[in-house]
């Protein structure tokens, strides 16, 4: 971790199945940073970015499958894992 | 290695032999300096002709005599570049002969004369 | 999906990767009537070293059953929108009558190399011996697939109200500038599997297709243009799992074998250089066509690729990788690359597919405010000449043919990295012959492979040899025009080309937005 980290970032469209996540990328990510361009967010973050299922389903009250994302994802960068809980960005330097 | 193939030793048809040119060799002419001419012009031109036809009757003919500064060019003082060499053709003697062969590159420089507003283009 | 088996008695779901491992079991057989090389010739010309192909990760472990429920989703999306877009008139609705060259762009530069990729990942699945990337390259397929269909059906409404349109397919083999595209594409598509791989996944869709998507579906979403966003986002939501396998692939590559680090390097140094000149034609749309604008192509690319690309690159180094040659060059032309291409089209208005235009007084303004080193130094006494001109009425036309760079296929009109006043050239001698490029990144891929592009087809040398006439026509005649006839062998008809001003394009803007014709003088002012 040094102090000139780079960004990762998400490009998510803006519409009502992306409001969701964008609140629960920005409560689990308090260093994170939201961009809004038109009809496209994009959130930059130093270093690592997560987006949580469970958090979204807190917000929704509602189940959410996480892979279901994809329909609204623009963009990304950095190291990607993904599993049915969690959707990580990261660098590693 | 001139290329990575499956096929080893193979080798590319040339595109732009000079014997596709209808007698022509092509020749490539930029003028420095002056940038509203987007590019270097391509001219197909016979071997044969001597470099001050090329002055005199191929040049005024492209996008060259359309630059303000085009009037204004005292020919007597133009400084040629041959494959960004510099070098003093020989107006009666042929392209050819000024070793201007199969898509060589000419480039003619103005001193004095620097584009719109002096600003190269 | 009301489905009895989500209920608490159904058998415990699968996690993804357990569901993942459960699609590739077993593909990845042993061949035996056949040795493997022979099974998959393509895989070792290219010097690269695959030790174990199981290593290769998916990140997303997308299996069949969900990609096809959310592409399916995307589809319904998208073409409920197009329904209403069409329904509704929506080309009326963009900011100005001279955006939609944009999208002429778009469609002609942009959607067959949709097609082309198509073809070159269904050729990745089969020449790859592993089953990670055999299924990712196939999916990557299909998508492009769509992406093209649906491009074209989306642009297919404008096509019925302005031209330049008609018949992309057709000028996409023909006109002189869409050779840049297509043998960008033919380039990496010809190469081997691997190469192929770090061209079009990692140096392209990871490294720089934000640089084509992200600032074309904000600028279309800013003017109006519900359609071009709608493909768009819907074909970018395939694009980061594109993406994806870029940057595993690359990792992949460079993890099986040391010796497989500097074969990368040069690809990336190949394929970013290429990439970077194909994203000239991104430059000038973003500063030049774009009524309303978004963000400066110099912006757009210290977001992209100076930052994110440098973060990637830092992420890289532990194998060894460093940033792609040359890269520092095109921090420096950021400065100058939309004012160089978009005077080219200046220049050549005759001979393109879409209507340019000499820029107004405003947008001339945002330009000197977003370069404030070199617009007002290099560019705006040359496009106020221009204005000049057309207020005389003598309207500055190009009629040369331009000199081509061998590689990109561009005309020279890059200027040299520390000389924005001169045209840069670089030459290399081969088997007796001499070959020109526009750059020092275009000269170095030649010389590495010079047996591959000789064999270019490069538009201007084939209109000197006679090869872009249609059949029939006669060159001897004695009112033989070369510039009607390859026009005429593009297949372009009245109002394709030449100038905005005056267009039946602008026309019909007018008359269909009730507003009163300007003319040539005041859309220059």
């Amino acid at each position: 971790m040094t102090a000139t980290q780079s960004n990762v970032f998400l490009a998510l469209q803006t519409n009502d199945e992306t409001r969701p996540i964008i609140e629960a990328i920005e409560a689990d990510n308090p260093h994170a940073v939201v961009h809004r361009y038109p009809a496209m967010v994009k959130i930059d973050a130093p270093g690592r970015l997560v987006l949580k299922r469970q958090t979204v389903e807190e917000i929704t009250g509602v189940e959410w499958e996480l892979q279901s994302f994809h329909v609204n994802l623009i963009s990304l960068s950095g190291n990607i894992d993904e599993t049915e809980d969690e959707l990580v960005l990261a660098w590693r330097q | 290695m001139a290329v990575n193939a499956l096929q080893p030793g193979y080798t590319g048809e040339v595109k732009d032999r000079v014997e596709l040119f209808h007698g022509n060799h092509l020749i490539y002419i930029g003028w420095d300096q002056h940038m509203m001419i987007c590019a270097p012009v391509a001219l197909p031109l016979p071997p044969t002709m001597p470099f001050g036809a090329l002055i005199s009757d191929v040049l005024p003919t492209t996008a060259f005599a359309a630059h303000p500064d085009w009037p204004r060019i005292d020919w007597s003082q133009v400084e040629w570049l041959r494959s960004g060499k510099p070098f003093k053709p020989d107006p009666g003697k042929s392209l050819a002969d000024n070793g201007l062969g199969h898509k060589s590159a000419l480039r003619l420089r103005t001193p004095g004369l620097d584009g719109i507003g002096a600003t190269g283009s | 999906m009301t489905d009895k088996t989500t209920a608490a008695a159904a058998p415990k779901k699968l996690s993804l990767k357990a569901k993942y491992a459960q699609l590739t079991r077993g593909l990845g057989w042993e061949t035996t009537y056949q040795p493997p090389d022979k099974v998959f010739p393509q895989t070792h010309f290219e010097g690269i070293k695959i030790h174990d192909w199981e290593k290769w990760e998916d990140p997303f472990r997308l299996t069949m059953d969900a990609y096809w429920k959310y592409q399916a989703e995307k589809e319904k999306k998208l073409y409920a929108i197009i329904d209403a877009f069409q329904q509704n008139n929506g080309h009326l609705n963009v900011s100005d009558g001279r955006y939609v060259n944009t999208v002429k762009l778009f469609l002609t530069g942009i959607s067959p190399e949709e097609y082309s990729a198509h073809r070159m990942f269904a050729m990745l699945g089969r020449n790859f011996a592993g089953v990670g990337p055999q299924i990712a390259a196939q999916m990557q397929s299909i998508d492009e697939l769509r992406h093209a269909q649906t491009q074209i059906h989306t642009i297919s409404q404008y096509n019925k109200y302005f031209n330049g349109m008609h018949d992309f397919r057709h000028m996409h083999d023909r006109v002189w500038y869409l050779s840049v595209p297509k043998s960008y594409f033919e380039d990496a598509m010809t190469a081997g599997p691997f190469e192929g791989i770090v061209a079009i996944s990692f140096s392209f869709e990871y490294v720089l297709t934000n640089l084509i998507f992200m600032p074309f579906m904000s600028a279309a979403a800013y003017n109006g243009d519900m359609a071009t966003v709608t493909f768009g986002f819907s074909a970018q939501s395939d694009e980061s799992r594109h993406m994806t396998l870029g940057i595993e692939c690359i990792k992949f590559l460079l993890e099986q074998d040391p010796g497989n680090v500097p074969i990368i390097q040069r690809w990336i140094d190949k394929w970013f250089w290429r990439g970077y000149r194909l994203l000239t034609l991104v430059s000038m749309m973003m500063d030049f066509m774009v009524p309303k604008k978004v963000m400066s192509w110099k912006e757009a690319w210290d977001m992209y690729f100076v930052q994110n690309g440098g973060a990637l690159f830092r992420d890289l180094e532990r194998y060894g990788l460093r940033m792609p040659k040359y890269w520092e060059q095109t921090v420096v032309a950021a400065d100058r690359l939309s004012c160089e291409a978009w005077n080219t089209f200046y220049n050549y208005a005759a001979a393109a597919n879409f209507n340019p235009w000499c820029p107004t007084a405003e947008d001339m303004d945002w330009m000197s405010q977003k370069y404030p080193g070199t617009f007002d130094k290099y560019y705006r006494p040359r496009f106020e000449h221009y204005r000049e001109l057309e207020k005389q009425g003598k309207r500055f036309y190009n009629t040369t043919l331009p000199m081509l760079c061998q590689t990109c296929q561009i005309p020279l009109v890059f200027s040299e990295p520390d000389d924005p006043t001169q045209t840069c050239y670089r030459e290399s001698d081969y088997n007796g012959m001499k070959y020109h490029f526009c750059s020092d990144g275009c000269k170095d891929i030649f010389d590495h492979e010079p047996e591959k592009y000789v064999q270019a087809w490069l538009p201007v040398h084939q209109i000197y040899q006679g090869n872009c006439f249609k059949p029939g026509t006669d060159p001897t005649a004695k009112d033989f025009n070369p510039l009607a006839a390859v026009l005429e062998y593009y297949n372009f008809g009245p109002g394709d080309n030449m100038d905005y001003a005056g267009s039946p394009d602008e026309t019909n803007w007018l008359k269909w937005k009730g507003l009163a014709k300007s003319g040539p003088l005041k859309m220059a002012s």
